[in-house]
């Protein structure tokens, strides 16, 4: 394997790592708030793909990013209030639960509006622009996404430890009901969150379905656990921690093809999940809990 | 007034098995008539196994697994592995080739199955080990992960010549009739229920209760979960390896996340910690999948088509049915109580109750 070679495959995995670090930290932001595994999250990406396609159709790009945006932050905002609201003070696992149904309704919803055959997704022509440096050559979008998540990290970690709705987001997953009972609101504090959450995962959408070209709806399913299990590796609960985790992740897999093994890429993450588990429940940047009695 | 004598609830009940097998007996010798019934009959049946084995599990010993799927891959390949008709393989493994050890190697359809089951049970307890120290949600996602490891090995090529890859199996021999099926999950049902009624059962609750109690009062955490783990698997296996023979060709895909999450859902509908409830959801919930089917098929009224009849629509209405359940209905079906003559009596004596109440004219109107 050449130098170039190399470091075009780094590249792209680089780029896949960063959109599944955009989706993990929507993962990652609802489990350290309200201790759910949102499964619906990956749906809620898959939708935003099908979104563009349907916003592409009559406005131009600059356009139509926007309103997927804005389309997918309400439909995240909408299912936290139908969905998981209304088991706020019930056990874990009815929430949990309340989640798989949600995942399984989306999907069936997706296949009955749009058919369970692949779509194409649309070309947007700035980011399919082939760049080349040195010798390696890729579309904008390839370079930009690692750039893209890390900005965003940044913003997102900055407005958590510097705004008062971060320092409220804090609170409440230290501890839910000291929190309420210091007078956070907690249920902005949730919608906030699911819907930053979904803005990510648009955001991670609209980069992971430009370099796939197809959106069909089972295509959230996979990659939902994948970024769950990334933030997982990252430590749950952890912004950093799951951008890191995405990166592991998307790097691991894309060696994982390069080398012939494309049957395992989907195994791979979760040997690593089971590994971290059991060397480090706490992952790599969490922190310990103590579980009381 | 509220209870039967013992004699008259086993009489019942005999009369109960006995229109069931009279009514699989007609079934079955009017095969050709009643195919369709016979097939939803059969995966209700089947599913029944996998959603007893998963409450025993999930509602009984509280720990939520979600690796139904990749155990009942084992138990489906196993089973279809080693019953394929020997003449029937060289079409089967057309294009890699069949192992040679394995090329002569046919067991009868029990043994096959039994095996099956056992080689689950294997591997569950090997994964128990390390998985089993995990709490809640982080077991759930790390079985989660073994189902899709276990689905990634057999499709993967290096395996090609076991497990035929990503072409699947065909040709598994059929069941030799529905009532075969329903002897076996009988069966399986009732020896989870003499284990869930055991002094291990007891344990098994008290761990769902509360672990630290439980290993205070001198329970081994760690000896029971994998017990119930392991016993768990290996009914998931045999309900796998039925499966494949009820399929009569499955691959990979067959077994994907959507598989357990089916089984969950028929959990959660049935009520967690009710085997009655889990049996009463498989036959609802695989049987309320035909029914809505009408729902697929354009309807039209008076030369009007009415919009949102097209293909997929049943399943939305499907979903929406259960995420109603999980909202508003959680103890499913039946709760954390068993199907019993009494329920049964209680409940008509209460609708009784409430027909008379809203009656007027008869003691007044409801004052509640």
């Amino acid at each position: 394997m050449t130098l170039s070679v190399f470091l075009q495959h780094c590249l792209t995995g680089i780029s896949l790592g960063g959109a599944y670090a955009l989706i993990a930290i929507g993962y990652t932001m609802v489990y350290g708030i309200l201790r759910l595994i949102n499964f619906a999250h990956g749906d809620i990406f898959m939708m935003a793909g099908y979104f563009m396609i349907f916003a592409m159709v009559s406005f131009p790009w600059y356009v139509a990013i926007p309103l997927v945006l804005i389309a997918t932050v309400l439909l995240g905002v909408f299912i936290e209030r139908a969905a998981y609201k209304p088991l706020r003070n019930a056990p874990r696992m009815s929430i949990m639960i309340s989640a798989i149904g949600v995942s399984y309704l989306l999907q069936n919803l997706a296949t009955y509006l749009f058919t369970a055959l692949p779509r194409g997704y649309p070309t947007i022509p700035i980011l399919k622009k082939i760049f080349q440096i040195g010798p390696l050559s890729a579309s904008l979008v390839t370079f930009i996404t690692p750039v893209l998540t890390l900005a965003l990290v940044y913003l997102l970690v900055f407005l958590i430890n510097h705004s008062k709705v971060g320092m409220a987001m804090r609170a409440v997953s230290r501890d839910f009901e000291t929190a309420q009972l210091m007078g956070i609101k907690i249920n902005r504090v949730i919608t906030i969150t699911f819907a930053i959450g979904s803005l990510l995962a648009a955001v991670g959408s609209i980069l992971y379905f430009t370099d796939r070209m197809a959106v069909f709806p089972f295509s959230g399913a996979l990659p939902g656990l994948k970024c769950f299990v990334a933030a997982v590796l990252g430590g749950i609960g952890s912004i950093p921690g799951a951008m890191v985790g995405g990166f592991i992740l998307g790097l691991g897999e894309t060696a994982l093809v390069a080398l012939g093994y494309s049957t395992f890429s989907d195994a791979f993450t979760f040997v690593l999940l089971i590994l971290m588990l059991l060397i480090r429940p706490t992952g790599l940047f969490g922190e310990k809990v103590t579980d009381k009695v | 007034m509220m209870s039967m004598k013992p004699r008259t609830k086993h009489i019942l009940s005999i009369a109960l098995a006995a229109a069931v097998i009279a009514m699989l007996l007609y079934l079955d010798s009017n095969k050709a008539q009643y195919s369709y019934s016979i097939a939803i009959l059969e995966r209700s049946a089947i599913y029944a196994v996998v959603a007893v084995s998963m409450n025993l599990l999930t509602g009984f010993t509280g720990l939520f697994s979600l690796g139904q799927a990749g155990f009942m891959a084992i138990g489906a390949y196993t089973v279809g592995i080693l019953t394929i008709p020997v003449e029937a393989r060289p079409n089967v493994y057309y294009i890699n080739g069949i192992a040679e050890p394995l090329a002569n190697v046919n067991l009868p359809f029990w043994a096959a199955l039994i095996l099956g089951g056992l080689m689950a049970a294997l591997v569950g307890g090997l994964i128990g080990i390390p998985v089993l120290r995990l709490k809640s949600d982080y077991l759930a996602i790390a079985t989660l992960g073994f189902s899709e490891i276990i689905r990634a090995l057999i499709a993967a090529p290096q395996l090609d010549r076991i497990t035929n890859g990503s072409y699947g199996l065909k040709s598994i021999p059929a069941f030799s009739s529905i009532l075969q099926v329903f002897g076996i999950a009988a069966l399986c049902i009732l020896i989870m229920i003499l284990v869930i009624n055991s002094s291990y059962g007891r344990a098994f609750k008290a761990i769902r209760e509360d672990e630290t109690a439980a290993e205070a009062m001198g329970i081994n955490l760690f000896k029971h979960k994998s017990m119930s783990f392991v016993i768990s698997c290996f009914f998931t296996g045999i309900s796998g390896g039925l499966l494949a023979v009820f399929m009569r060709s499955i691959d990979s895909k067959t077994f994907q996340v959507n598989l357990t999450y089916d089984i969950l859902l028929i959990v959660v509908l049935g009520g967690l910690g009710s085997i009655t409830g889990s049996v009463l959801a498989s036959f609802l919930m695989t049987a309320g999948r035909e029914w809505l089917r009408f729902f697929d098929v354009p309807l039209v009224i008076g030369g009007f088509s009415v919009p949102l009849f097209r293909n997929g629509f049943r399943m939305v209405i499907f979903s929406l049915i259960l995420m109603a359940v999980v909202l508003y209905y959680r103890k499913g079906l039946m709760g954390n109580k068993e199907f019993s003559w009494d329920g049964i009596l209680r409940f008509f004596y209460r609708i009784a109750g409430r027909l008379r109440r809203k009656t007027p004219g008869n003691g007044g109107e409801a004052n509640a």
